[in-house]
């Protein structure tokens, strides 16, 4: 930056002012920091609190701030009403299994665009790559009416199958295995390894971090996922917690700390996702942005 | 045989190249051959999925666009461009885009600008820093189910906590839902709210790889952060910036989970985005050739509005 070169030294007072002002910034930081930071927090925090009211607290009018003890009762009767363990476990082998399955055909195909060479490799990494362009409004209604010509409404290849591929996991772990040390898959070549070889024992374990990144991000956006969930599963016991959770909306008119008590408990497993796997997803996210 | 390795190695060139070498002329070809084989064994299950799920649908689209079907989504006849001038011909479809603009501009600017202001405030090391950024990625978990299904509660006129707020600050109940003035903006607020996490992620790593010394030097010069971050710090951040306008403005295009269960495309229509009105025409009208059309009309916006700014703002754009 050409500006260091206007550097001059100050004169001791102007110092002492910026030093002031620099603490002054800091608590200004921090106390902006603590506002935003609340805005952003309130809706979680008012659903924590609003599960633990009793019906009573929730009739009331104006509405109570905080709880006046912490009350279990809608978690019981949420329960109770809704099979909300058998969403829970849908979504877990939904997200579970695409993710499992996005990790095989994502890394093989990675593997195949980053390590051998083959005719119009471009081509058809150009083509992985458009299908990114491709809005899933313009596939959603034919894949609904394969599905269904499958008899495969309601079950749980109807929610897995189609999401088995991903170009941008194709995509995101092809950056991070070109930067792997290419020596090191051209010595094994050298001794006589088969790509499965090299790929199995070399790429997969070096390329760990990237299959993290890959994971979380593939897990919390299936578990996340609403609208396919919605068309594909008409049976209660085959809905998915998003799809799930709405429900407890209709069920019962107005006890809105029920439905609260239900999204607190299938909000927790995605909040804890994140809190252990914020750093793979920021280094997932970042390396599409900054890089791609 | 050493040194011709050495050789070849230097030429960088690859290894089926040098088995060929070693056998001579036509094993090279079965070498190379083997090996285009193995990319498509790696590339198959890929690519049948892609085929089936993508690129089959795709064409599909186009065929049903020109069909009407019955309900269970089978072709009854050919219609031609009959879907298309319908739609081209019915108000409620202006109605629709005009809304879906509405929502892309409520939802696209707030959020980049908001989430640049978190990150800007949150991407130095100071003590705590960690746990402020862990509270601004949060919404990233939040799902579309849930994140509406709060706010449904927040937004309730009698018991929502918003016009609670408002009522101590000594202000009007709002109706954030039903009224028809309000109910765009209501669900711009949520989506601003859920898709805060994911742009600050991106836009704190964006200001993450510009190096340090740029700032330091920004610090030494006593230039104003205003300053510093228009004339500077912006430009360097442009890439992060066109990546996540990008991906907001299909994303705002794609939007559907908050419109099923805050509004219902309601009131009046004022938040029928086009999705929106996908989904009623197919999912609950069963009329799969209408939906078609209009999901295709809808890609070729994006696709328009995506090439325009490639190829108008992408100039700008500031490349290390």
């Amino acid at each position: 930056m050409s500006m260091g070169a206007e550097f001059r030294p100050q004169p001791l007072r102007a110092a002492h002012t910026r030093r002031l002002q620099y603490h002054l910034s800091f608590w200004t930081r921090y106390l902006a920091l603590a506002v935003l930071a609340f805005a952003v927090l309130y809706p979680l925090i008012y659903t924590f609190l609003a599960s633990f009211m009793t019906a009573e607290e929730a009739g009331r009018f104006p509405p109570p701030v905080f709880p006046e003890n912490f009350y279990l009762g809608n978690f019981v009767t949420a329960l109770e009403l809704a099979p909300i363990p058998r969403f829970l476990w849908n979504s877990l082998i939904m997200a579970g299994a695409v993710m499992l399955g996005q990790l095989v055909t994502c890394s093989m195909a990675a593997y195949a665009f980053s390590f051998i060479r083959f005719r119009g490799k471009t081509v058809l990494f150009t083509a992985f790559l458009s299908t990114m362009m491709i809005p899933w409004e313009v596939t959603v209604i034919p894949n609904y009416l394969t599905i269904k010509a499958l008899g495969w409404m309601d079950s749980f290849p109807g929610l897995i199958v189609p999401f088995l591929a991903s170009a941008f996991g194709v995509f995101l772990l092809r950056q991070l295995f070109l930067q792997l040390p290419k020596e090191l898959m051209e010595a094994a070549r050298m001794d006589g390894c088969g790509h499965s070889r090299i790929f199995l024992q070399i790429v997969l374990p070096l390329g760990r971090p990237a299959l993290a990144t890959l994971g979380v991000y593939t897990f919390l956006n299936t578990w996340n996922s609403y609208l396919w969930p919605l068309l594909v599963t008409n049976r209660e016991e085959m809905r998915t917690v998003q799809i799930g959770i709405t429900m407890l909306q209709w069920e019962e008119s107005m006890s809105w700390n029920l439905v609260l008590s239900g999204v607190s408990m299938v909000l927790l497993p995605s909040l804890l996702i994140l809190v252990f796997g914020l750093k793979q997803l920021v280094r997932g996210i970042t390396a599409g942005a900054v890089k791609g | 045989m050493e040194t011709g390795q050495e050789v070849l190695k230097s030429k960088n060139v690859r290894y089926h190249a040098q088995a060929g070498q070693r056998a001579g002329g036509t094993s090279m070809s079965i070498a190379a051959l083997k090996e285009e084989l193995a990319a498509y064994v790696f590339l198959a299950p890929s690519l049948v999925l892609f085929g089936i799920f993508i690129f089959y649908p795709m064409l599909q689209s186009i065929y049903l666009s020109l069909h009407v079907t019955d309900p269970q989504g089978r072709v009854a006849r050919f219609v031609g461009l009959q879907n298309y001038t319908g739609l081209f011909a019915s108000p409620l479809f202006y109605e629709s885009l005009k809304v879906t603009g509405q929502f892309i501009l409520y939802t696209v600017p707030t959020t980049i600008v908001l989430a640049l202001l978190l990150a800007v405030l949150t991407h130095h090391s100071l003590p705590g820093i960690r746990g402020f950024q862990l509270i601004f990625s949060l919404p990233v978990a939040v799902s579309v189910g849930t994140a509406a299904v709060i706010w449904l509660q927040l937004f309730h006129p009698n018991v929502g906590m918003l016009n609670r707020f408002l009522g101590l600050a000594g202000a009007d109940p709002v109706f954030w839902l039903s009224d028809p003035q309000k109910a765009m903006i209501s669900v711009s607020i949520v989506t601003v709210w859920m898709n805060l996490g994911f742009v600050y992620i991106v836009l704190l790593g964006g200001l993450k790889a510009i190096p340090d010394d740029i700032f330091d030097s920004l610090a030494v010069d006593g230039a104003g952060p205003l300053r510093a971050y228009g004339k500077v710090i912006l430009p360097l951040l442009s890439p992060s910036l066109f990546f996540i306008a990008i991906v907001s403005v299909i994303g705002s295009f794609q939007a559907f989970g908050q419109f099923h269960i805050l509004t219902k495309g309601g009131p009046m229509n004022k938040t029928n985005v086009l999705v929106y009105q996908i989904y009623q025409d197919a999912f609950v009208n069963y009329r799969f050739g209408t939906g078609s059309a209009q999901a295709l009309v809808l890609f070729a916006v994006i696709l328009v509005l995506t090439v325009i700014q490639f190829r108008f703002v992408e100039r700008k754009v500031h490349y290390q």
